[in-house]
């Protein structure tokens, strides 16, 4: 972000920009941001929201974090990479259809159970959830990495 | 298979074998390995005469792809069975004489191989019944004489030559290729005989006389008629025995098969006779007049070729009215019969010509006629040869020239005596081009023997001229032979030869018993006209300088090469210039095609059939839906007139948020959720790739108005709007939304209906929907980190340097 309002002609871009309110504010509605973006991914079979724009919501929250810091601090903070993000999403969203042709299911046809776990309780599991987890990831992945790119700072 | 599609197919057999010949054989000539071949092919048909004499055909099956009816079925007859026995016969004594003419030097492999590919290709074209294997072996003649011609590819014009007869042949033979299927539809059949049994059904239809004109594009093209002859003379660029093979005996005379073997098919058509007999006799005279004033040997003999096979060609009209008027009126059956022997007589005495001139070129290092002169003396044999076969093409007797000439202009006389309403008037035509052809044909032969072989010893010649070997001098030896055995003798071939190729032309079934004698009596008019064509070809010859003026008055810029060179010039400059015309290399004048395309299509669907406007399900309209148009118009106003980018794109923004506005309303939460989220993300690009846009179009450019892309884009707009109202006002069937609306819960247990739609109902999509997402991430990683590697560091500063 730095280097885009330098090209800019913000010729006076210090390494460490006195922003405190942009930081402190941006630490905390980072978590707020997370927690909804979450929230509209599991709800989404039940409300609206999804893993698209779940993981838009995500990655929003994350460019809140690059503005308020610089590039290599959010490396720090978050040590992943974006294109095995995109990797990672794209393998879940074709590896669960295709998993469940093993079980003797047709192509794309999604299970469900309940289980019950020791704290959360009797819970719906349902395959298309982790199919939306790769949509997530995928698109979480992919918006970083065209911003931080096109915003000139190198992956 | 029988040895007939074996013989068919021999030559390219033998064209591999003799590549591996010529790698471990040297030092023998390798015509030697290929003179066999033809051999082998004309004694097996030699053998066959005594079964057609009789009367009898031979149909020979084989299976190639009788899905499509294209079979490999041979059918020889007497017409066929002569073809076959030039090509063959020929064949041999070429490939004889181009031992002695060509040397060790030259590519002599690629030569023969050329030369036994066209042998298959023109054995198949005259031996098949199939239509489309017709087609098939003469586009194989059209291709290899190609190859021949342009034989010395480092000389640009025997490059020329052979670009020339490929476009002309192929264009012919493409035509040709259309009548057949034409024809095929017509008859319901491939092969020529079945064709010929239904010929009934072509006649009188529109799509029949279409037919015609198409087949015979492809007869002329290849004969060299008037006025496609003019590749011949070009194609003489080939070799000598390459001119004496394909231009003179056998690939010019696939166009006489051609028209030969479809006279009984299109029998009764008026068009197909009238076209032939005139077009031959225009021919004839245009191309002997033009033979007489050229200089170089074989240009002469080429224009020779042409005159002599319009000669044929007007001979073959005369016998499609053998059918129209009853085949027992003597005087077409004279036709078919001048016909086929002058077929014969042609291929011997222009064989030996051709072989001859090639004597006297590889012999003198010259073909000039000017630079020749007295050779009687020094080549004794070569001029003998060259006396008798000149007298036979100019029509003296006793040679058998003068016995077809005879027969062809008795045919022509008879043809104007007889009443056919229409050529009242005009009849007398007919005797006298054919009595005007038959002086210059007389003149040109004079002058070949006269000029070269007569008068003083020029010494000019680059070589010191000498007799030729035995090698060159047995070929056209045996055809000068031939030529005085037929003249003295032709009822040797008239049983044997001549009365079935005539009867398979004319589809007749009783015995002709021709007899071809040299004398008619007095009352013969065809008897007259000889002595008038040699008194008055005499007497033209001798005082030829007073009248040789009137050639000066042929320009070059009014003669059909001219013509030809011409178009082929201009149509490569304005195709050139439509192409640059079109494809400017702006994509905006794409996109103008593209959605201008767009329009018309729109527009004409449209007219055609009716707009249906049924407005009677519109909802209500409420305030809001009002007030958030009125805010995407505005913005998109602003979006047209403003000079700056940032106002662009921030007006962009609010097209978009209003429609997150307007999801929301019609109530679809994740719509106007998804939408909200993207339109940030979106603006947020824009503004970023705001700043690495160059200098010189960051400055608000002055936005000038097009009146073409307003009406396009009105167009579009307009074709849209209609499209959408009337599909909205035509609904046909319930939506299955109903089914989703059902089974959220009970099959996909959730309770959102666009989600559950998205990953299970129809989740397929949005397994790719992710993909082109992750694409997208990956192609512009890609595009940035090689944008920036390829930068060098004097780029990079420029660059910044331009961004700030």
């Amino acid at each position: 972000m730095k280097s885009a309002l330098k090209r800019a002609g913000y010729k006076q871009v210090h390494k460490q920009m006195n922003d405190v309110h942009l930081q402190f504010i941006s630490k905390v509605a980072f978590f707020i941001i997370l927690l909804f973006a979450f929230n509209l991914f599991f709800a989404g079979h039940y409300t609206p929201g999804g893993g698209f724009v779940g993981g838009l919501l995500m990655s929003a929250a994350i460019v809140l974090l690059l503005i308020a810091f610089d590039v290599k601090t959010l490396r720090k903070m978050l040590p992943i990479r974006f294109r095995i993000l995109i990797a990672s999403g794209l393998f879940l969203a074709v590896a669960v259809p295709t998993l469940l042709m093993f079980f003797g299911y047709p192509f794309f046809t999604h299970e469900f159970t309940n289980v019950t776990l020791p704290i959360l309780g009797e819970i719906g599991i349902h395959s298309a959830t982790f199919f939306d987890l790769g949509v997530f990831l995928t698109v979480c992945g992919s918006t970083l990495l065209i911003i931080i790119l096109v915003g000139g700072a190198d992956d | 298979m029988t040895f007939i599609h074996f013989a068919i197919i021999l030559p390219l057999i033998a064209a591999f074998l003799i590549a591996i010949i010529n790698k471990y054989v040297k030092g023998i000539h390798l015509g030697w390995f290929v003179l066999p071949i033809p051999f082998i092919i004309v004694s097996y048909l030699f053998t066959l005469i005594p079964t057609i004499r009789n009367g009898e055909t031979l149909l020979l099956n084989l299976n190639f792809m009788p899905r499509i009816g294209m079979n490999f079925d041979v059918y020889i007859d007497g017409l066929g069975l002569l073809f076959a026995i030039l090509i063959s016969g020929i064949g041999t004594l070429v490939v004889l004489y181009s031992i002695g003419y060509l040397s060790n030097k030259e590519k002599l492999l690629n030569f023969y191989i050329y030369l036994l590919m066209f042998m298959t290709a023109m054995l198949g074209v005259v031996l098949l019944d199939n239509v489309l294997m017709l087609y098939l072996f003469w586009e194989l003649t059209s291709i290899s004489s190609f190859l021949l011609i342009a034989f010395w590819t480092t000389k640009e014009r025997s490059t020329y030559g052979a670009q020339k007869s490929m476009i002309i042949t192929m264009f012919g033979g493409f035509m040709m290729l259309g009548g057949f299927i034409l024809l095929s539809n017509l008859t319901g059949t491939f092969s020529i005989r079945e064709m010929i049994i239904a010929s009934d059904s072509v006649v009188g239809v529109g799509a029949g006389t279409l037919a015609v004109v198409l087949v015979l594009l492809g007869a002329f093209t290849k004969s060299a008629q008037f006025p496609f002859y003019v590749w011949l003379p070009d194609a003489m660029e080939a070799p000598t025995p390459v001119s004496a093979y394909l231009h003179s005996a056998t690939m010019v005379k696939a166009g006489l098969y051609l028209v030969a073997r479809f006279t009984p098919v299109f029998m009764l058509s008026t068009t197909w006779v009238w076209t032939i007999l005139i077009v031959g006799l225009i021919t004839l005279c245009w191309a002997s007049f033009n033979a007489f004033i050229k200089d170089d040997l074989k240009a002469v003999l080429a224009f020779s070729t042409v005159s002599q096979l319009g000669l044929i060609m007007s001979l073959l009209g005369i016998s499609g009215l053998a059918i129209v008027r009853g085949a027992n009126e003597q005087i077409f059956t004279v036709a078919v019969v001048a016909a086929v022997f002058h077929i014969i007589n042609h291929a011997t005495f222009k064989g030996a010509l051709f072989m001859v001139t090639g004597i006297i070129d590889h012999q003198t290092g010259t073909r000039s006629i000017k630079k020749l002169g007295g050779l009687m003396t020094i080549m004794p044999i070569t001029f003998t040869m060259t006396l008798i076969t000149s007298l036979s093409m100019a029509g003296i007797p006793p040679f058998n020239g003068f016995l077809s000439k005879e027969m062809f202009l008795e045919a022509m006389f008879e043809i104007s005596n007889s009443n056919f309403s229409s050529l009242a008037s005009v009849g007398f035509l007919f005797p006298l081009l054919a009595i005007l052809g038959s002086i210059f044909t007389l003149l040109y032969s004079v002058k070949i023997v006269m000029q070269v072989f007569l008068g003083e010893d020029k010494k000019e010649t680059p070589k010191q001229p000498k007799e030729a070997s035995a090698l060159l001098l047995i070929s056209p030896a045996i055809l000068s032979f031939l030529v005085v055995l037929f003249g003295l003798v032709p009822n040797l071939l008239t049983k044997s030869i001549i009365d079935p190729a005539a009867m398979s032309i004319i589809n007749a079934v009783e015995p002709l018993n021709t007899k071809i004698s040299h004398w008619h009596g007095f009352d013969s008019p065809a008897l007259w006209a000889t002595v008038v064509i040699i008194l008055v070809g005499a007497t033209l010859y001798y005082f030829r300088d007073t009248w040789i003026f009137i050639y000066k008055y042929i320009r070059s810029n009014y003669t059909i090469n001219y013509l030809y060179d011409q178009g082929l010039n201009y149509s490569t400059i304005y195709s050139n210039r439509f192409t640059k015309m079109v494809m400017t290399g702006f994509l905006r004048t794409y996109m103008v095609y593209i959605f201008g395309f767009l329009v018309v299509l729109g527009l004409i669907t449209i007219i055609k059939t009716g707009l249906n406007l049924d407005l009677s399900n519109l909802a209500p309209i409420g305030i809001q839906d009002m007030i958030l148009v009125g805010v995407i118009l505005t913005a998109l106003l602003i979006i047209m007139i403003t000079k700056s980018r940032m106002v662009s794109i921030i007006m962009l923004g609010a097209v978009g948020f209003s429609m997150a506005l307007f999801f929301v309303f019609f109530r679809a939460p994740d719509l106007a959720l998804t939408q909200l989220a993207i339109e940030t993300v979106t603006t947020t690009l824009f503004l970023v790739c705001f700043y690495h846009l160059p200098k010189q179009s960051k400055l608000p450019e002055h936005r000038k108005f097009k009146l073409t892309n307003f009406v396009v884009a009105v167009g579009v707009g307009a074709v849209s709007i209609l499209i959408g109202l009337s599909a909205f006002s035509n609904r046909l069937f319930e939506s299955i939304s109903q089914y989703h609306v059902d089974h959220v819960y009970d099959l996909a247990a959730g309770k959102n209906m666009v989600n559950v739609i998205l990953v299970d109902f129809r989740g397929y999509d949005t397994v790719f929907e992710t993909l082109v997402f992750g694409i997208a991430g990956i192609g512009i990683y890609i595009l940035m980190r090689l944008s920036i590697n390829r930068k060098d560091d004097k780029n990079e500063e420029r660059a910044e340097e331009s961004r700030l």
